[in-house]
């Protein structure tokens, strides 16, 4: 993977630059102390690190803009950071860049039951923003396996999903509004409390546009309503196609649960070996979950049981009770650690049409075969978001290079059968160079000339999401 | 003009020298544009129907109603509920589906499925260099590029020309009910917010002529208990309703008289029609748990100055039809138009 050349005049200008952020911020705001900035050289694809110049973490909308703002007169790449927990590069920092963290923008602003919104600053985890509401019966719905430690602003620019989004969609779907600061240092605010936009749907826009528009410091959510309970049904099939024709019947017959998650053999052995979950040794699982009150959970789980028997089931396991349904939770909820304990891995990230997961699966086991490198598969099977694992020695010369090439030919393999190349990760780094794989050229003209609006001189989180070769004269 | 290939709409956009009107079923047009019309009806049919992918792609001047009986035989629906405003606007053309996604027509299910915008996955357009241009694709989830499906939506044809647009889609329920509650406008507000934040999955949350309704879809069994539930909580009881006539706004048409939409936040909504009715209004009618407020006004009446919060559009009238932006915003508009559009070929004087 290749990084831009780095800008000499700015390494040289380092001492003035960081005298600079430290005239406009708070001492305690600005690092460049080269132990500390070490902190920040990477996000969650750890294969890539470059240490930053300096690092700032403004307390506040107003530090931000005024880091911005000073970077922006001075000609500086800045890449902007929610938690770090990107898998696909989209906080990796190059050496003349300055890293804008969020971590310190952590606060509730408000909390609007009778509107059902929340305002919070885009530091704050996801989950906090859930824990911030349930007592009063209610919860943030974009729920991304990382949620414990991601931020919102990181959900933002990478318009985050997780498992839940068949019933209740992702990040761009729950978010009303949001205050930004561009990288000229102007603060924005976009939508509200109100639903849809008076103008162009800016907010449409900003939602994963992965930190290359602007900063958010602070995001208005919707917040719905618990629903009063939920339960999973387990099912166990002997081949992948099987299990796909019945996510298709279940679909089909106008149940809609709230997750439908699939894992093939490898990953479940490994789930299983990790957490003793219980999993039976099946080609393919279904973990299948639907909500509502104990009468409406078994009308949907009576409807989906008598799918999933036509289909020949090797194993059927409704939970019956609060303990099963974490149990059959746990091991998925595990799979991507239980992989890591059997090596290191590659998470990939394409979306296929549902139809195409056959052919789809099928494709994968020969390219794994080719490249020699076993590869897991775990699927939110409703929405067509594949989660295939490649497996790799990060210690061995040459197998970090092999796996990224049986990724990029995966996700090749998902453009081709009607799909993209990223679901919820995002482009980052790790995607750039495959976006001609999807686009023609005029088609990322089109989308760089979005960035010109916002970042005329392209120095937020400028060498993301577009193939070097078609940003380069922007850059 | 009236091209029957995304080509041939390519080539026409490419070689103009003067504006065009773009037209597809000429049913929701709001505000006037100059320019040689330009029609989308040749552009007509659907391309991809996968019930069990719950996906739908179409070309944009697709008959709405002939995706409707599509998927209705196939016991699926749009998830949004797009209104049908001939009989409020008098028009009497046939929607196009192309037409849905350049207003971001949007029903009262808007607040728990999303509008337009979120259940539209993908679109293939013409911009106003006469470029084709691909963003999303067919599947629900995709975060690969920048969103420009969400930007196409509800720009009026004025950032590129529709010509395929791709819809994720939902099952139609096997029941509906409707739960009535009797009260004035001033505390609807509070009985929508409660029923918003109740645990029953309200699809449809109105007041209108001294009665609130609450709408709940779904499974026969579920839609029984969440109905009763509904009733108890609020003190109301089923009843029937006729959700589309409060869709596409009936009781204003044939009426004289302006008409706005207004959206504000929910609980501002009985003062905002308080401050409507001094400036001008006549009616209102509530939907989206009273954040959207149809509004029936004297011809010439200018409602924004009422706001608070949110704004207003003059659906039907004579008068500045779509709300000025606050200036950094109007300023990023102008400039992303000026990208899509640099000759100023797509319904020029339409959106500010």
């Amino acid at each position: 993977m290749q990084m831009p050349t780095p800008s000499a005049d700015i390494l040289a200008r380092k001492t003035e630059i960081v005298a600079c952020l430290r005239q406009v911020l708070p001492a305690s705001a600005v690092i460049d102390d080269p132990f500390e900035t070490k902190a920040y050289e990477c996000d969650a694809l750890a294969a890539y690190r470059c240490p930053p110049l300096a690092v700032v973490l403004p307390a506040s909308t107003e530090e931000t803009a005024a880091a911005l703002k000073a970077c922006h007169e001075m000609g500086v790449p800045v890449v902007p950071r929610g938690s770090g927990t990107s898998l696909a590069g989209g906080a990796l920092p190059t050496e003349d860049s300055v890293i804008l963290g969020v971590a310190r923008l952590t606060q509730v602003l408000e909390t609007d039951y009778e509107n059902r919104f929340i305002r919070v600053q885009s530091g704050r985890t996801n989950l906090s923003v859930t824990g911030a509401v349930e007592t009063n019966g209610f919860f943030y719905a974009p729920d991304p396996s990382s949620q414990l430690a991601c931020a919102i602003a990181g959900n933002i620019a990478m318009n985050s999903g997780g498992a839940h989004c068949l019933k209740y969609g992702v990040t761009t779907n729950n978010l009303l509004g949001v205050k930004m600061v561009t990288m000229a240092g102007e603060i924005i605010e976009i939508g509200g409390a109100h639903l849809d936009a008076a103008g162009y749907d800016l907010l449409g826009l900003i939602c994963g546009s992965e930190g290359q528009l602007g900063v958010v410091t602070e995001a208005t959510l919707r917040i719905l309503a618990k629903p009063e309970g939920a339960r999973p049904v387990l099912i166990g099939f002997d081949s992948n196609e099987v299990a796909g024709a019945c996510v298709a019947d279940i679909i089909r017959a106008g149940v809609l649960p709230v997750a439908i998650e699939f894992m093939d053999r490898p990953v479940i052995r490994a789930a299983e070996k990790f957490t003793h979950a219980g999993y039976p040794d099946v080609e393919a699982l279904l973990i299948i979950e639907v909500e509502g009150s104990e009468a409406e959970i078994a009308e949907q789980l009576g409807k989906i049981t008598e799918i999933a028997q036509k289909h020949n089931p090797v194993e059927l396991r409704e939970s019956q009770s609060a303990e099963e349904s974490a149990n059959i939770w746990k091991g998925r909820k595990a799979a991507f650690g239980a992989m890591g304990q059997i090596n290191d891995y590659m998470c990939l990230d394409g979306t296929i049409p549902v139809s195409k997961l056959p052919e789809t699966l099928r494709g994968i086991t020969a390219l794994s075969k080719q490249y020699g490198l076993d590869v897991g598969n775990v699927f939110h099977a409703g929405d067509g978001n594949m989660h295939p694992l490649i497996l790799y020695d990060a210690n061995k010369p040459g197998d970090l290079e092999l796996c990224e090439a049986m990724g990029a030919d995966i996700l090749k393999l998902c453009v081709e059968v009607g799909g993209c190349l990223t679901g919820e990760h995002g482009v980052g780094v790790e995607k750039r160079e495959l976006m001609h794989a999807q686009f023609g050229a005029d088609d990322l003209e089109v989308q760089m000339a979005v960035k010109d609006v916002f970042d005329p001189k392209w120095l937020l989180n400028p060498a993301k999401v577009f193939p070097l070769d078609a940003s380069e004269g922007r850059r | 003009m009236t091209p029957a290939t995304e080509a041939e709409l390519a080539e026409i956009i490419a070689q103009a020298k003067t504006p065009f009107e773009i037209i597809g079923g000429g049913t929701r047009q709001i505000g006037r544009v100059e320019g040689t019309p330009l029609h989308t009806g040749g552009l007509s049919g659907i391309s991809l129907y996968e019930p069990e992918a719950l996906t739908l792609v179409a070309q944009a001047g697709t008959p709405l109603a002939e995706i409707e009986a599509l998927l209705a035989d196939n016991n699926q629906r749009l998830p949004f509920e797009p209104y049908d405003l001939r009989a409020l606007q008098g028009t009497t053309g046939t929607p196009t589906i192309g037409g849905v996604v350049a207003t971001n027509a949007s029903g009262p299910r808007r607040i728990s499925a999303g509008a337009c915008r979120d259940s539209l996955i993908g679109v293939r357009f013409v911009d106003g260099l006469g470029r084709i241009i691909k963003n999303g694709g067919r599947v629900m989830k995709n975060v690969t590029g920048y969103d420009l499906v969400k930007l196409l939506a509800g720009s009026h044809g004025t950032l590129g020309v529709l010509t395929e647009v791709s819809f994720k889609l939902l099952p139609a329920p096997q029941a509906t009910a409707t739960v009535l509650v009797g009260e004035g406008e001033a505390t609807s507000a509070t009985t929508m917010a409660k029923a918003m934040a109740s645990p029953y999955d309200v699809s449809g949350a109105a007041h209108a002529g001294g009665v609130t309704v609450l709408r709940v879809e779904g499974l026969e069994g579920s839609v029984r208990y969440r109905s009763e539930a509904l009733a108890t909580l609020l003190g109301g009881e089923s009843g029937p309703f006729d959700w589309e006539a409060q869709r596409d706004v009936q009781a204003f048409a044939g009426r004289v008289g302006d008409v706005w939409r207004v959206s504000v936040k929910p609980s501002d909504g009985p003062a905002t029609a308080e401050a409507l009715r001094k400036l001008g209004a006549e009616e209102v009618l509530f939907d989206w748990a009273g954040g959207l407020l149809w509004v029936l006004a004297e011809a010439g009446s200018d409602l924004r100055a009422g706001l608070t919060s949110g704004h207003a559009t003059l659906i039907r009238g004579e008068g500045q039809a779509f709300p000025p932006e606050p200036s950094p915003l109007a300023t990023l508009s102008a400039a992303l138009r000026q990208k899509f559009d640099p000759r100023g070929l797509l319904n020029p004087g339409r959106m500010g």
